[in-house]
């Protein structure tokens, strides 16, 4: 008998992914602000954070300014927040318990001993002496999540929807990440060189993580240009755009292949064209030509890849899935 | 000076099982040598790793949701084998009855016309679905999964309390409570011949494969659940799990041309069995009610056509009716020509004058139960109960008197329980849990409730109830 696999549940596994990718990414982001933007440019900095998922709107119905304090208290622990870090784990942890019957049970534990961990977080966890240890704490957690997964998760149809969503999270959020950042931190003149430019453009490849392995290609010079095109095109970099991107188009030949899949054609050639893009242009080029344009357009075209999966493969229709993406987006 | 468990507990004159039972003695030993605090601490532990694990029922108050663990007490409950072989052979004889019976009121209905059960008991009864009329099931077997609920009165004289042949509930808690014993007790329960349960998994989709559809070699079965909302849904996922079948929800299927296909990532894909955890009900509007979302519609045609299997069967509520139960020593007598190995406890059918008057002369010794109700809901416990309880009880007795039966108040048997530091005696049932496709196998054991609260005599989940492990010894 072929393995079966509910199309409800892939949808479930491609999400309980995403949203630990994307807890992740915002606990770096956060904690790399928190250690970085004291002996800079301060209140802007966290405002930048706020736009990063164009919060600004429901950010500010609340809060007169964006500082540390309530920048923090917004993404970590307010559950009203839906794209807090507490709501994205519980979403996480939603779509775990309709998956219990799939995942392994450590999967599962490991998830909501997390999710209960974060909801008894205290006041005094977030004074500024503690963030640090907090950031660490999460994305220990989430780091553990993927690691359990890894060596926990039996290889069948779930295990590709499961990658197939961290990657294409993980694309967004360094999109995400490079369009912000890059927006702000354009030089002007007399920033240009300055230890100020060169630490913000540092604190930008640490939240990726990508601090140490820029320095090995790049030892000399921090650029503008470089750090965004190692972000963007690196092809070694696990959380580069084209890397994922790769990722995806290859998990999707896979489980089409090894469990006779016939749909998600237009999501493969999606991916191709998308592949493609990232493949030939150069870093300078794509700058001349506007990046967050470009930034813009790669966004729009992993909206797509969503959209026909979730087609083909999660039980969507078309008009159920425009619904799905306004909610989760 | 750390007093044992076991030191200064008095079963105040209760039938105990732990005392009055010489299968226990080894167990005895070894908790006398362990303190209440060692016992405590390490119930403690216990308790968070069920936390931890999620083996929760789900609470809702205003605006949230609270996982509860089923409260769960270490010290085990101990039957005999020779106990445990009794309680077998008188639990397979009923749900043998029970599945004759079933066979025979949606067929021929001898049983009504012989005159053995009142015809309007069955016919009348809410829970009798003439849908199924005359559909044949594979091995005539109605009911595959029972959990028949069994006390221990004064004299330690098994009876049984209910059967449950609609969806009963609670196995995974028996599994996990085992599991957490073995981890949390390993030097309690060394070598002292405990019958294993971990093959209820097993045992399960083999019964279930037994019953489906005649010509299909390797059936596919899946398990349909109300989803994650339900507050059993973690017994879903267990059963899922340890059948290793798909966990669906009614969106999940559908039906064309009178068979049952689930939606999955390659597209539509054949069902054969389904085992549900939803009621007759809820189950295809449009057979039941027509606007159930859990439900799959067009099922019973799928099923009339014989295209599926459905575990338990449409239609087994009649056969835990309350009031149907009263005559089950008679269907037992007229289906197999044996005496019944267990007894029923003594039942007053308040449909019948006699009984009714009896039941209102003697309000305040008995209890009176709503015939189709489960869950502990409706009793009214005549000697624990309030001037206006017992005068509100006779109210709805006069105003319905079909509607209730009444058994006199068993002095149910009970187990020594660690109670907020101490141990205590506390009220204890049982559910053993019966599978039955062409043949019927019992889970060693089965689940025994504990009433928590002093002098309660309602172990339900739902009523402040929790669960101990239940160990068959030899």
């Amino acid at each position: 008998m072929p393995d079966v696999l509910l199309a409800r549940y892939a949808d479930c596994i491609f999400w309980l992914a995403r949203y630990v990718e994307r807890a992740e990414n915002l606990a770096r982001i956060l904690d790399v602000n928190e250690t970085f933007s004291r002996d800079s440019r301060g209140g802007q900095n966290w405002r930048s954070i706020v736009q990063l998922n164009s919060d600004e709107e429901r950010f500010f119905a609340g809060h007169d300014a964006a500082a540390a304090h309530n920048v923090v208290n917004f993404y970590v622990v307010d559950g009203d927040n839906p794209t807090s870090i507490v709501s994205t784990i519980r979403y996480a942890r939603e779509n775990a318990r309709t998956l219990r019957p799939l995942i392994s049970t450590e999967m599962w534990v490991q998830l909501n001993v997390f999710y209960n961990r974060l909801t008894e977080l205290r006041t005094e966890d977030l004074a500024p002496g503690n963030l640090a240890a907090l950031f660490a704490m999460i994305k220990e957690a989430c780091q553990t999540h993927t690691g359990i997964t890894e060596g926990t998760f039996f290889r069948d149809q779930g295990w590709y929807f499961y990658q197939i969503g961290r990657y294409i999270e993980r694309a967004d959020q360094t999109t995400r990440l490079l369009d912000i950042k890059y927006h702000l931190l354009l030089p002007s003149p007399s920033d240009v060189g300055s230890p100020v430019d060169v630490s913000q453009w540092n604190a930008l490849l640490r939240s990726a993580a990508g601090y140490h392995a820029y320095r090995r290609l790049h030892a000399a010079s921090t650029t503008p240009a470089r750090v965004a095109g190692f972000m963007l095109l690196n092809n070694a970099f696990p959380r580069s755009v084209h890397h994922c991107v790769r990722e995806v188009g290859r998990l999707l030949g896979e489980v089409k292949s090894h469990h006779g899949l016939r749909n998600g054609n237009d999501a493969a050639e999606e991916l191709d064209r998308l592949q493609a893009v990232l493949g030939t242009f150069e870093i300078a080029a794509i700058l001349r030509s506007g990046l967050h344009e470009f930034l813009d357009s790669i966004q729009r075209q992993l909206m797509a890849v969503t959209r026909e999966l979730s087609i083909a493969f999660f039980g969507y229709t078309p008009e159920a899935q425009q619904a799905q993406t306004a909610n989760s987006q | 000076m750390n007093p044992s468990v076991l030191d200064g507990y008095d079963p105040q004159g209760f039938y105990c099982e732990m005392l009055q039972n010489a299968a226990s003695r080894v167990v005895r030993e070894r908790l006398s040598g362990l303190s209440i605090a060692a016992l405590k601490q390490r119930a403690g532990n216990a308790n968070t790793e069920l936390y931890n694990l999620g083996i929760t029922f789900t609470v809702y108050s205003e605006a949230k949701t609270i996982d509860r663990i089923l409260p769960f007490d270490v010290i085990p409950r101990i039957l005999s084998g020779d106990e445990w072989q009794h309680l077998e052979s008188g639990i397979t004889q009923r749900i043998t009855a029970i599945n004759l019976l079933l066979d025979d009121i949606y067929h021929k209905q001898h049983v009504l016309r012989d005159g053995i059960v009142p015809p309007e008991l069955i016919l009348g009864n809410r829970n009798y679905r003439p849908a199924m009329r005359d559909i044949d099931l594979p091995h005539k077997t109605y009911v595959n999964i029972c959990g028949t609920d069994i006390v221990r009165d004064e004299h330690g004289t098994f009876l049984v309390l209910e059967d449950n042949a609609r969806t009963p509930s609670g196995v995974s808690y028996v599994v996990e409570n085992r599991h957490m014993m073995l981890r949390a007790f390993p030097d309690l329960l060394d070598e002292i011949g405990l019958r294993p349960i971990e093959n209820y998994g097993a045992k399960l989709i083999s019964a279930l494969n037994e019953v489906a559809p005649a010509g299909i070699g390797d059936p596919r079965v899946v398990l349909l659940s109300p989803g994650t909302y339900n507050s059993a849904y973690f017994e879903h996922v267990f059963l899922a799990r340890e059948m290793g079948v798909p966990l669906v929800e009614g969106r999940d299927l559908l039906v064309e041309n009178d068979r049952v296909f689930m939606r999955t990532t390659r597209g539509l894909s054949r069902v054969d069995v389904i085992y549900r955890r939803i009621d007759d009900d809820y189950l295809d509007p449009e057979a039941f009610l027509p606007g159930s979302m859990l439900g799959v519609p067009g099922l019973m045609r799928a099923y009339r056509a014989g295209n599926l299997a459905l575990a338990n069967a449409v239609g087994t509520g009649v056969a835990d009716d309350k009031a149907v139960y009263a005559y089950l020593p008679q269907i037992i007598r007229y289906y197999l020509t044996q005496e019944p190995i267990l007894q029923n406890v003594e039942t007053h059918i308040c449909r019948e004058p006699a009984a009714l008057r009896y039941t209102l002369d003697h309000l305040a010794e008995l209890v009176v139960k709503p015939v189709g109700e489960a869950g502990g809901y409706g009793i009214t416990v005549g000697p624990k109960a309030s001037r206006e309880e017992l005068d509100e009880c006779r109210a709805k007795l006069i105003a319905d008197p079909a509607n209730y039966i009444s058994q006199p108040c068993i002095k149910l048997s009970v187990a020594p329980t660690l109670v907020e530091g101490r141990v205590e005696p506390r009220h204890v049932d049982l559910r053993p849990f019966a599978v039955t496709g062409s043949s019927t196998w019992i889970l060693p054991g089965g689940l025994t409730r504990v009433a928590l609260r002093r002098g309660s005599l309602v172990v339900n989940s739902s009523q402040g109830g929790g669960s101990k492990d239940t160990w068959v010894v030899a």
